[in-house]
Parts: C-alpha cells; sequence; structure tokens
C-alpha cells in the first residue's frame, strides 16, 4: 500500500508512452495518440465539458490507485453522471477500439485501476447518490460512487446497515466493491459483497446497458451477478446497485485477549470454531504489529503481550452473552493473560484502534513496507506463521502479522528501509516467498485485495492453463473485442512472459524500462 | 420425431465406438433413464471425473448431446430437450473430503445430500441448504440452484460455493475459486453453474463453506387471517432482534396463510428469542420441532412447478394472486421464504395443458406488474403436455445477450443439455 520501491520517472506526455507495444514503434504510439485526441470533442459531448479531464498535471492525480509503485498516465479521464453516460463512453470504446478502465475511489490494493496511456479512464466519483433506502425490502439503491459507509449511514435512521465494512470504508465506492468482491474484519459471518448484492445494473463494454436482478432475490437466468462481482473491472462497469441492508444487531460484544505467544492465541481461535460459536470478527496481531500501533496511537494493549486476540460476537444480546462467556473461558484455557470485555461503542472502539491503525501505524517503525494479502486453510495457521517468523530470520527482513484468523486471510506487513539499495528486492522476494507458502497450503494468492495488475502474473501458480482458459472464455462473452480493464486479472504473455511461471525478481514495469527501482 | 432428433440418432448409432473408447462404462438407455419423455441412446457411468473427461470429449468429438445425472429427482426440469443422445451419470463421484477445522468440504457431484450430512454432522457440522428435494444430490442441487428455508440467513446455495470443478463440453477439465473461505482470485464461475441446470458444464466436484450446527432450534408457528396479516406478522419478526434463521409461509390449496418463524442459536438465549416472536405473533404456538412440510416443495407427481420471486413487502399481492391464478383449480398451494421473497407454488397436474399455460402467462403478468417489474415467475418442473401446449418456462430473462453468449463460449456446438434453459439455451 505504501510500498515505494518502485517509481514511475516518466515526465514526459502521455500520449508519448505506450503500454500495449513495449518495444515502442513510434507510428503505433502516433496513432493510438491520434485515436484518442479524436475521441475527445465525442467525450465532451457525452459527459460535458466539465466531465471530461485532458490536462497533463489533472490526468497525472489519477496515474495510480492504492498500489502506488504501479503508476500509468491516463489517456483521457472523463467523469460521467448517469450510466447512459457510462454505457455511451464504452460505445465509443467498443466502436473506436479503444480500451477503457473503470476507477471508483482508487483505493485498490492490486493496480485494477491502473490506468492505460493508451485508453480512458471512467471515473464514478460524480455518481455518488444514493437513489433510495427501502427498510421495508431490507435493501438500498445507489450509484456505484457512493462510498461505502454512506450506504450505512443512509440506512441507519431505519435501523439497518450495509454489512461489508471493508477498512476503507469511508472511502472507497460500492463499485469497486462489487469489483472486488471486498469484504471486511466482519465478512466471516456476514460474508463479502457477492453475499449482498440483489441487483445491478451494468455497462458492457459493448456499450449496453442492462439490469439484472433487482429488489427480489434469484432472477432467471444464469447468476450474472454473481458472475460480475469480483470481476474487476473486466466485465463493464456497475452503474447502480440494489444492495442488502442487514438489522443492526441487538448486541455487540468486543472481548481482547492477551497472550504471551501466538501459538496460544491460535489454540484459543481454533478452540472457538471447534466449540460451534462463529464470532462476527477473530483478528490478531503479532507483538511486531503490537509494538507499531502502540508508538503511532497508544493502543494501551496489555504489557508483554506476544499476541493479541480480538472477538467481536454480535446477535441477540442472550445469544452474545452466552458465546462471550463461551470465548472468555476457551481464551483462560488456551493460557490468555489478560481479558478485556466491551459492550459500549466508546470501549469498542478503544479495543479496536490498534487493530485499525496497524497499517499505518507500522510507518512509525519502518520507512517503507508492503502489504501481502494470502490466504490459507486456517488450521495451517500456525505452521504458516512460523515458516513466516523463518524467513524473516533468514533475510533479516521484518516482518509484522496483522490477520484475520478466523478465516485464514493474512495481511503480512513486510518491513524495508528504501533509502538502503536492494533492501526492496529483497522485501519483495520475502513478500513474494509468502504467496509461495499460501500456494502450497492450499490456500489462495489474494483474500480481498484482488488480482489486477499485481499478481496476474502470479494467476498460474494456483490455476491450470486449463483454468484460466475457461475464465479467458468467460471474459470474451462480455468483451470479446478485449477493451474492458485490459491485461488485469489474467496474465499475458507480455507482462508476464510466454510461460507464465515464476513471479519476477524485477518487476515487468522495471524490466521495460518503464519505471526504475531506487 | 423431429429431422434433428432423427439426425441425432443416427449419428448416435454410429458413435457407440467413439463413446465405448472413451474406456468408460456405456449401455444403452432404458425407460428409467428418460429425460423428460426422451430415452437416451446411452448412458456413461464413469467411476471418476477423468471419466466424465473422457465422455464429454468423445461426444464432443461426434457431436451428441450430453445430459450429465445425479440422482435424477429434478432430471426433467427447465424446458424439454432439444435432443439427449447420452446421459452422463455422475453417481460414482461421491467421494467426499471434510477440513472439519476449517469448515470446508469438498465433495463429488454425485455425492447424496443426505451422506453428506451424515459425514459432516459426525463433527458437528452442516452444510445450511435444505433438503427441498429428498434423495439429491450435490450436483443435483448445484445445478438447479435449489434453495430452502434457510436462505434467509445462510444464503442461497449458491453463496455457500466457495470452489468448483466443472468438465467443459469439450471434455476439458477446469477449476475456479480453492478451498479456503476467503479467496477472491480469479472469476468466480462457480457461481454461473449454480442453476445453470448442466448447459454450461458437467460439475465434478464442488467445494463448500460449512456451518456449526446450532445447539438448540425452535419453531414459532401462528395463523394470518389473510396475506395483508401474513406479511404484517412476517415483517413484525424482521424488525424485532430475534435474528431468525428462516421466516416461512405456508398455505395449502384450501386453507389459511401460516407464518413460521425458524430461531437456531446457543440453548441460553434460544428461549427469549422465542418468546420474543411469539409476542409478536398472536396466538402462536412453539415448537422443539420442524412444521411438518418444511421446506418442501408444494403439490405433487405431475403438478406444474412455480417458482415466484417478489421484493418481501410485496407478499400479499403475490399470495391474492396465486389464490386467483386459476379459476377451475382453485387457490394454488404455496410455500416459501417470505423473508426473502421467494415462494414455490405449484398447478395441479390435472389441469387441462392449455389452461396450465394460460394461467402461468396471467399469473407472471400479475406477479410482474405488482413487484413494480423486480420479481418473476418460472417454471421449473412441467409434465410434457403443458409444455408441448406451449408453456414458456422463463417469461422475460434480461441479459439473455450475455448469457447466449456465455454458452456460445464454453459450449460452441451446444451439446450441455441443448435446449433445457432460458432464451432456448
Ligand atoms: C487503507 C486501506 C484499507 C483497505 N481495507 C480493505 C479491506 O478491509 N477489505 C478489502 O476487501 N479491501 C480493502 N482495501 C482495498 C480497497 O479499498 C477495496 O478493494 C475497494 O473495494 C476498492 O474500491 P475503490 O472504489 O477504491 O475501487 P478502485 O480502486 O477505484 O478500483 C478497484 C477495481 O474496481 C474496478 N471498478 C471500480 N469501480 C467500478 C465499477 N463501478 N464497475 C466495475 N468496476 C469498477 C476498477 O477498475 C478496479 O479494477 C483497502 C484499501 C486501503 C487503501
Amino acid at each position: 500500500m505504501r510500498e515505494r520501491a518502485i517509481r514511475d520517472r516518466s515526465d514526459e506526455s502521455p500520449h508519448d508512452r505506450s503500454t500495449t507495444d513495449p518495444a515502442g514503434a513510434a507510428h503505433g504510439r502516433a496513432d493510438r495518440a491520434d485515436r484518442l485526441s479524436a475521441l475527445v470533442p465525442r467525450l465532451k459531448r457525452i459527459c460535458g465539458g466539465d466531465g471530461v479531464i485532458t490536462d497533463a498535471s489533472r490526468r497525472r492525480t489519477y496515474e495510480s490507485d492504492g498500489l502506488t509503485y504501479h503508476a500509468e498516465v491516463p489517456g483521457v479521464v472523463v467523469l460521467p453522471t448517469t450510466a447512459e453516460q457510462v454505457a455511451e463512453v464504452l460505445g465509443l470504446c467498443a466502436a473506436e477500439g479503444v480500451p477503457f478502465v473503470p476507477r471508483g475511489a482508487g483505493t485498490g490494493l492490486s493496480a485494477g485501476a491502473l490506468p492505460r496511456t493508451d485508453g480512458v479512464l471512467v471515473t464514478t466519483s460524480r455518481m455518488r447518490r444514493v437513489i433510495e433506502v427501502d427498510p421495508d425490502n431490507e435493501c438500498a439503491v445507489v450509484q456505484p460512487g457512493v462510498a461505502n459507509l454512506d450506504i450505512t449511514r443512509a440506512a441507519a435512521p431505519y435501523g439497518y446497515y450495509y454489512a461489508p465494512d471493508p477498512s476503507s470504508q469511508q472511502v472507497c465506492s460500492v463499485g469497486g466493491n462489487i469489483a472486488e468482491n471486498s469484504g471486511g474484519a466482519h465478512c466471516l459471518k456476514y460474508g463479502f459483497t457477492v453475499n449482498h448484492v440483489l441487483g445491478l445494473q451494468i455497462a458492457t463494454p459493448q456499450g449496453g446497458l442492462v439490469r439484472l436482478g433487482g429488489k427480489a432475490p434469484e432472477a432467471p437466468g444464469y447468476d450474472l451477478i454473481g458472475a460480475f462481482i469480483g470481476s474487476e473491472g473486466t466485465l463493464g462497469i456497475a452503474t447502480e446497485a440494489t444492495v442488502r441492508l442487514v438489522r443492526t444487531p441487538q448486541k455487540v460484544t468486543t472481548l481482547l485477549a492477551a497472550f504471551t505467544g501466538m501459538d496460544a492465541g491460535g489454540e484459543a481461535v481454533s478452540s472457538v470454531v471447534a466449540e460451534g460459536v462463529l464470532p462476527a470478527a477473530v483478528e490478531m496481531m503479532d507483538a511486531l504489529s503490537i509494538e507499531a500501533a502502540e508508538a503511532a496511537v497508544a493502543c494501551d494493549y496489555p504489557e508483554g503481550a506476544g499476541a493479541v486476540l480480538i472477538v467481536e460476537l454480535d446477535g441477540p444480546a442472550a445469544d452474545v452473552d452466552a458465546d462471550a462467556a463461551m470465548v472468555r473461558r476457551l481464551c483462560e484455557r488456551a493460557g490468555a493473560f489478560e481479558i478485556r470485555e466491551a459492550s459500549g461503542a466508546a470501549e469498542r472502539a478503544r479495543i479496536w484502534k490498534g487493530r485499525k491503525s496497524a497499517f499505518a501505524a507500522v510507518g512509525r517503525i519502518s520507512p517503507a513496507y508492503i502489504v501481502q494479502d494470502g490466504v490459507v486453510p486456517r488450521t495451517a495457521l500456525g505452521e504458516v506463521l512460523g515458516d513466516i517468523a523463518r524467513l524473516s530470520a533468514e533475510s533479516g527482513i521484518r516482518v509484522a502479522n496483522v490477520f484475520h484468523a478466523g478465516d485464514g486471510n493474512l495481511h503480512p506487513l513486510v518491513l524495508f528501509d528504501d533509502a538502503e539499495p536492494g533492501a526492496g528486492e529483497r522485501a519483495a522476494e520475502v513478500s513474494g516467498a509468502i504467496l509461495d507458502l499460501c500456494i502450497r497450503h492450499g490456500g489462495s494468492i489474494t483474500g480481498e485485495h484482488g488480482v489486477g495488475v499485481d499478481k496476474a502474473c502470479s494467476m498460474p501458480r494456483m490455476f491450470t492453463p486449463q483454468d484460466l482458459e475457461t475464465m479467458d472464455l468467460f471474459r470474451r462473452a462480455f468483451d470479446p473485442a478485449g477493451v474492458a480493464n485490459p491485461e488485469k486479472l489474467l496474465p499475458t504473455p507480455r507482462l508476464c512472459g510466454e510461460v507464465p511461471g515464476v513471479r519476477k525478481d524485477v518487476h515487468p514495469l522495471v524490466a521495460e524500462g518503464r519505471a526504475e527501482q531506487f | 420425431m423431429s429431422g434433428e432428433d432423427q439426425q441425432a440418432r443416427v449419428e448416435a448409432d454410429g458413435a457407440v465406438g467413439a463413446l465405448a473408447a472413451s474406456g468408460v462404462p456405456v449401455r444403452p438407455g432404458a425407460d428409467r433413464d428418460a429425460v423428460g419423455g426422451v430415452v437416451p441412446r446411452w448412458v456413461a457411468e464413469p467411476a471418476d471425473a477423468d471419466g466424465c473427461a473422457a465422455v464429454a470429449a468423445a461426444a464432443a468429438r461426434d457431436g451428441l448431446a450430453l445430459v450429465p445425472r445425479g440422482a435424477g429427482t429434478k432430471i426433467g426440469w427447465g424446458a424439454p430437450l432439444r435432443r439427449c443422445d447420452v446421459v452422463l451419470d455422475v453417481s460414482a463421484l461421491n467421494r467426499v473430503d471434510h477440513a472439519a477445522g476449517d469448515l470446508v468440504v469438498e465433495a463429488g457431484a454425485g455425492t447424496p445430500v443426505e451422506d453428506l450430512a451424515d459425514v459432516l454432522g459426525a463433527s458437528g457440522q452442516r452444510l445450511p441448504v435444505d433438503p427441498v428435494v429428498p434423495g439429491s444430490t450435490v450436483g443435483g442441487v448445484v445445478a438447479t440452484g435449489l434453495s430452502g428455508p434457510g436462505r434467509m440467513l445462510y444464503g442461497p446455495v449458491r453463496d455457500l460455493i466457495l470452489g468448483m470443478t466443472v468438465v467443459r463440453a469439450d471434455g476439458v477439465a477446469a477449476s475456479s475459486g480453492g478451498r479456503v473461505v476467503k479467496n477472491v482470485a480469479g472469476y468466480d464461475l462457480g457461481k454461473l453453474h449454480a442453476g445453470a441446470l448442466g448447459t454450461l458444464g458437467i460439475i465434478t466436484s464442488v467445494t463448500f463453506r460449512l456451518r456449526p450446527v446450532p445447539p438448540a432450534a425452535h419453531t414459532v408457528s401462528a395463523r394470518a387471517d389473510d396475506p395483508a396479516r401474513a406479511r404484517e406478522l412476517v415483517a413484525s419478526v424482521q424488525r424485532s432482534h430475534t435474528a431468525p434463521t428462516a421466516i416461512e409461509v405456508d398455505r395449502p390449496a384450501a386453507g389459511a396463510v401460516t407464518v413460521h418463524v425458524l430461531l437456531e442459536g446457543p440453548k441460553d438465549g434460544i428461549r427469549a428469542r422465542a418468546d420474543e416472536v411469539s409476542s409478536l405473533l398472536p396466538g402462536s404456538s412453539v415448537s422443539e420441532d420442524l412444521p411438518e412440510g418444511w421446506g418442501e416443495l408444494p403439490g405433487g407427481p405431475g403438478d406444474t412447478l412455480l417458482k415466484l420471486t417478489s421484493p418481501p413487502a410485496r407478499l400479499p399481492a403475490v399470495l391474492d394472486a396465486l389464490a386467483e391464478a386459476a379459476p377451475d383449480a382453485g387457490p394454488l398451494p404455496v410455500r416459501g421464504s417470505a423473508g426473502s421473497g421467494v415462494l414455490f407454488s405449484a398447478l395441479p397436474s390435472a389441469t387441462d395443458p392449455v389452461n396450465a399455460v394460460r394461467a402461468v402467462a396471467s399469473l407472471r403478468a400479475r406477479v410482474e406488474e405488482a413487484t413494480g417489474g423486480h420479481g418473476s415467475l418460472t417454471v421449473l418442473d412441467a409434465p410434457r403436455p403443458v409444455h408441448d401446449a406451449g408453456l414458456d418456462p422463463w417469461g422475460t430473462v434480461p441479459g439473455l445477450p450475455l448469457m447466449r453468449s456465455i454458452k456460445k463460449n464454453l459450449d460452441p456446438d451446444g451439446v450441455l443439455s441443448p435446449g433445457r434453459f432460458a432464451g432456448g439455451i
């Protein structure tokens, strides 16, 4: 997220650079630049003059998403206000063979919204209306640019909320959530975005507008909603969503248990699962991330804790009380030396403070870091954490562990000093080796941040060529011309080499001389 | 027999050699293998997923239409097949790999759902998919996307799928998703196959997320005088903090509406929750058992089985419409999830086929109108004469061009269960 090891060095006009043509045949580049320039007046007719950005310095503000070391200045940026405008823009792109990239709030962490210098960046930031809150049918209808938390804000007066809660929920857009199938700390119990969308309107890569589902569940035909969610902007643009609202729970109890070591914490989690308790969230932090959080926000976690476990329970009051008593017993049995319990909002916020600040806090103890996102079967957590500790000891690279312990989603923070020559590469190696561990244990290369550009070349480590070919057949059913967010999600020979395989030590952008390491 | 059928038969006659070359046991189709009245030329019974792939590859070479089958409990669902040369029986694919500590199971498509429940139950776990049709296999439940009362809390069956392996029309095996509960790598193609009636691929195994078996369960049941009152009761429970697993309505052909609320959870809390629900439903009774017919489809053999969806608040309009749908049949029986807005109903087998077709069309129009276009009516299963009388099982299906395009890319020759799905897919 804040990795700064690789930086785009290009200052030349974006039209002089090409993404589809690394060899840089000058005349191809000129062609594309011309084509894009010719498009501008037509885009302005669709989105209005203030809905099209051509100015180079303003375009540059869109050059990356949350994964800033991938950067490309978009050829042109459009800011439509209606679904019809989005569809018209895509229709135009299709007709002219110009690629487009959808963008929400730009908080993505896999470079899924990385723009194209030869393409149109379609940003939903002017589509921010909560169209309707319908408590009777327990749903809300929203435009794609609405911030995740704004749905909950709109629903709260009726006693409802929108359950998927990525940590970026103040900013990230519903459209981005749909594209990434985002989850949050509470997905253990409530699931991901895909479990909370009843209807979508999408603009297809061919310029059509299609309504799928609505306020009633299970529309007839193939489940295109389910297949679209998590498609990372490669199947079109979500222009409206009908999302499920969930009744605000009667009671929420949050427990913080401190252990001397990670093993004991892990054992507590296992026994909670074995007893059949389903908490809303189970989060764990190791000594290094606790240290960072203390330094940054003085969260005042129990002194001497080698691991902190946060367990949140919600639901009917009587159930929550019963489950909380059980979790407390299990933590004690696993060796917790201190347990705190919060039922009020303020106390709860105190417990969460350290966890929520953990990523940013790492900045206090390290000049730079890489956030990895991998998944292992929950039962393999202990072993994998041991392996990570070994990797860290062998390489001399510190790794702080903050993770969703309930579902095995790891977010190791690989720390390095970007002023030290070679440190960035070594950190990237450790980060890559952690992904290897996830794959070796039958897990996944991404639990929530998505594939984007960042992990496209890692896909063959998890899927066979036949799996990937099938996914590509599906993709082309929506986007036969290959204009929708090209070179994201699936590996391409250009980005990954003819035999997509092992992650490269050198980043492809670096290899192509379009970015440099420092 | 249509010209197309005849042609298929001729091709099939010459194709036994090709199927035999797959190395999989193949026998001639018998009457008991008939799919919607059509007896397949051959029935292939592979021992494993590789065998499925070999049969599909062999069938593809000769352009034979292939229909996957589990226990066959819902084999006639959808529109009648245009062709049915080979039934691919996946019963032998019944391996269960249960990772109890991870609350995950991978099951072969042919695994009977009841057997799976036994394996999971031994570890105090379950797949929260109601056994709507007894005897179903994992593949059949997923391919029909058939969910019961628990869909309200746990989601429909497709929500519980973590990963899937299918054999494509060309015999290539491909997986998507994974074996961990959280994973966003690649397209989630399992969602697409759920409810696709075997038209996009042959499901060979499915990985599901599981839930612990709740320590206690209570059902609170109450009569409602009319549909409007039933909705009021449902809404009051939804607005409460009792976190029900299911809110069902049940109205037999001749009778009043009953609302059932299922609560599950820790023993310590269940009585208090049941009391609270009970106070919201005047005259209700509380039971530790599930009511009779819980989660079962209404109607009987030979009936025309209907699925209706609506925004939950439009329940009364849909119930009213069902009461008046078929003048010669009287009120239709209805059962389903009032909480999520999915109801099942049935036109009696005695209904004249032409009248049945008419009733479906007018009911569909009424449901669409009463739900502001949000609701739908699909016919899950109908006797052949009703189909032949001109039944449209699907109605308008938004997104159909995209669906056709997906079908074309995954099954370019249209050999997987052809004709069964929306728009003739
Ligand atoms: C501090 C921080 C914390 C985070 N925490 C979490 C977390 O807890 N859980 C989690 O899952 N993620 C998390 N993320 C990642 C990120 O916030 C999510 O992936 C989010 O859903 C992205 O939304 P966005 O609007 O910023 O999308 P963008 O970054 O703008 O785009 C993301 C992808 O979506 C596509 N896209 C955007 N809008 C649309 C649309 N309308 N239609 C189709 N495609 C579209 C883009 O092309 C791109 O591929 C975090 C990120 C940050 C920076």
